[in-house]
């Protein structure tokens, strides 16, 4: 492919006449001067293998600890993952963490959707509307979960509650971060709000790439607005699709910032997530050697769903 | 010309309104309107109430301030130290940025250009890290961090960031440059040039469009970032503007006109910034991550 006129290079030897032929296999490997020499890459890999590379697999075997942080460890084999299948509060944060993150997943991305084909309209106000919608995901999560933290307020007459109440609707005032049954989803609604207009912007950018003479087509074959949705535009929506349910699925996978903002995983254990509790035992709890054991099955989970997503949404992805 | 001029009623009947009868549009710029109308109340709450005194909020939490009173805001840019806050976010996110770019390119160049045997499970090398949580390392990476006396400071925080988002950056750019013609760099070298050179002067000035989307994706992620800087500089005077906020709502958290002041001023910076860079934000965030 790359065949650079003839102009031999001291030091580099070249078999002579080693224009890659068609049909011949594998091309003869040579010395390809255009390669840039491995040094460029060298502080790449340094700083990664510093960074991620040699913490993750300390982390691995950390996870097979008794570690406090402090001082020596010793190797306990499975115990932290057996302590694990006893300590009722992960394995609520398991189970709410996996609960937060369906949630997100799926409100997030159907209202990212919905506001997508809004604002992929004539409407005058679009434009606008695409800013509003998005801003708030450029903002740090923490803050957004201060602000909400007071629009969830259990006073009647301030945040939520209160606006509940001036549009007639008082009856479904709660408290909202207080209540165990409802703290969890009360987080995954203030996530979806925050995120809800970056699905959109993926599902824009989906949508845009739909030809129009594929819909006029449709069209004149007499097909409604639903039937060139369901069978025009959505099976072009889907590597938009596939981008959304990766990023939402590893957020809410690894959700720590809103949580720790706006409940700290409480009241109680009711609204724990993986994050906040492999958070708590390290640096709250000094159990660092626990702690990365948790870490260990969240990666696990994350691993896990990135590889299956990608698999089975590559699969059903077609192009126009 | 004539062609476009022929086609023009039927292309607009083809487009996106359709032939959706004209109230139809109408309907459903009220109906996304309202949904705004909705989406912004909780952004409502926090400017109404940052413009309010306490009797005001604990009388009339949801009305308009009337007077408005402005004096929060001076009072939460220095209780929450925000002037400090917002430097500290500024040198690690603009020096982060800078190492992302230099070690990120110059890797992917590499890598790109090289998409065989040695260079192609580097490649995997790096994507493996999009996948891995940073949670799994990091308390390793917390005691390398302590070890080496960084926790508090600058240079902590931004070796962090320069390889936590590293596999992102190099994914971002060896796909860029898998993409970009090679002719031009192999004229260069012919013509003499070094690598280095024929990088710095012919291959990095042609990555500007992915240049922009790393610097945006990473910026916001950096900017934005609590966990980590939490841990690493919590306490310390390198603060970093949600740390910094979030020490400062802990300590005033019954004030909410003065906490709504101190999230306005720190939301501030990064809103204008999108407000103008608007169409590339979007456009970044939207295409940037497409594998």
């Amino acid at each position: 492919m790359t065949s650079t006129p003839q102009k031999t290079v001291p030091g580099v030897v070249t078999e002579a006449g080693d224009v890659p032929r068609p049909g011949r296999g594998r091309p003869a490997r040579r010395r390809d001067h255009t390669v840039p020499p491995w040094l460029f890459v060298v502080p790449a890999l340094v700083v990664y293998a510093v960074v991620v590379l040699y913490p993750s697999l300390a982390g691995v075997m950390y996870a097979f600890t008794d570690w406090s942080g402090i001082g020596g460890f010793s190797f306990t084999g499975t115990d932290n993952f057996r302590a694990l299948l006893d300590d009722s509060r992960a394995l609520e944060s398991v189970t709410n963490t996996l609960l937060l993150t369906i949630a997100v997943v799926v409100v997030q991305n159907g209202i990212g959707l919905l506001l997508a084909l809004g604002v992929h309209t004539n409407i005058k106000s679009r434009a606008v509307l695409r800013l509003i919608f998005f801003a708030p995901a450029v903002v740090s999560p923490v803050m957004v979960a201060i602000l909400w933290k007071y629009v969830y307020n259990p006073e009647n007459g301030a945040g939520l509650n209160g606006l509940l109440g001036a549009v007639g609707l008082g009856g479904l005032r709660q408290d909202w971060l207080g209540n165990p049954s409802l703290a969890l989803w009360s987080v995954a609604a203030m996530v979806v709000w925050q995120y809800a207009g970056y699905s959109m912007v993926v599902f824009l950018a989906g949508l845009q790439g739909v030809p129009a003479e594929l819909h006029e087509a449709a069209r004149i074959d007499g097909a409604g607005s639903w039937q060139r949705f369901r069978y025009v535009t959505w099976p072009l929506l889907a590597p938009a699709l596939t981008i959304n349910l990766m990023l939402s699925t590893i957020g809410g996978l690894k959700l720590f910032d809103q949580v720790y903002a706006a409940t700290n995983g409480g009241p109680g254990t009711s609204s724990e997530t993986l994050s906040t509790v492999l958070y708590k035992e390290a640096f709250v709890y000094g159990k660092f050697g626990y702690s990365t054991a948790v870490a260990l099955v969240l990666a696990l989970f994350v691993a896990a769903v990135s590889l299956v997503q990608l698999r089975y949404l590559r699969a059903r992805e077609v192009t126009a | 010309m004539s062609v476009t001029t022929a086609r023009g009623p039927a292309d607009r009947k083809a487009g996106r309104g359709g032939r959706r009868p004209r109230y139809g549009q109408y309907a459903l710029e009220l109906v996304m309107i309202a949904v705004a109308v909705v989406f912004l109340f909780p952004v409502y709450a926090l400017i109404t109430l940052a413009m309010k005194d306490p009797r005001q909020i604990a009388e009339s939490p949801l009305s308009l301030p009337s007077p408005p009173t402005f004096g929060n805001f001076g009072d939460a840019w220095s209780s929450a130290s925000l002037g400090p806050a917002l430097l500290n976010s500024t040198v690690i996110t603009v020096v982060s940025l800078l190492l992302l770019i230099v070690v990120g390119s110059t890797g992917a160049y590499y890598l790109a250009r090289c998409a065989r045997g040695l260079g192609y499970g580097l490649y995997i090398l790096f994507l493996l890290g999009i996948v891995l949580p940073f949670q799994l390392g990091m308390i390793p990476l917390y005691k390398l961090v302590d070890d080496l006396g960084w926790l508090g400071t600058y240079q902590g925080m931004v070796l962090f960031y320069t390889g936590i988002q590293l596999p992102f950056t190099v994914f971002l750019y060896t796909g860029f440059i898998r993409a970009l013609p090679q002719d031009y760099a192999q004229a260069a070298l012919i013509d003499g040039c070094n690598h280095r050179q024929a990088f710095t002067r012919i291959v990095f000035p042609l990555l500007r469009p992915i240049t922009g989307t790393v610097i945006i994706l990473n910026a916001v992620f950096i900017w934005n970032d609590f966990f980590t800087p939490l841990l690493y500089l919590g306490g310390s005077d390198k603060e970093t503007v949600p740390v910094g906020i979030f020490a400062f709502v802990g300590q005033y958290v019954s004030d909410y006109g003065l906490v709504f002041a101190g999230l306005v001023l720190a939301a501030l910076p990064i809103l204008i910034v999108f407000v103008v860079l608007q169409r590339y934000v979007i456009k970044g965030f939207a295409g940037g991550l497409k594998g």
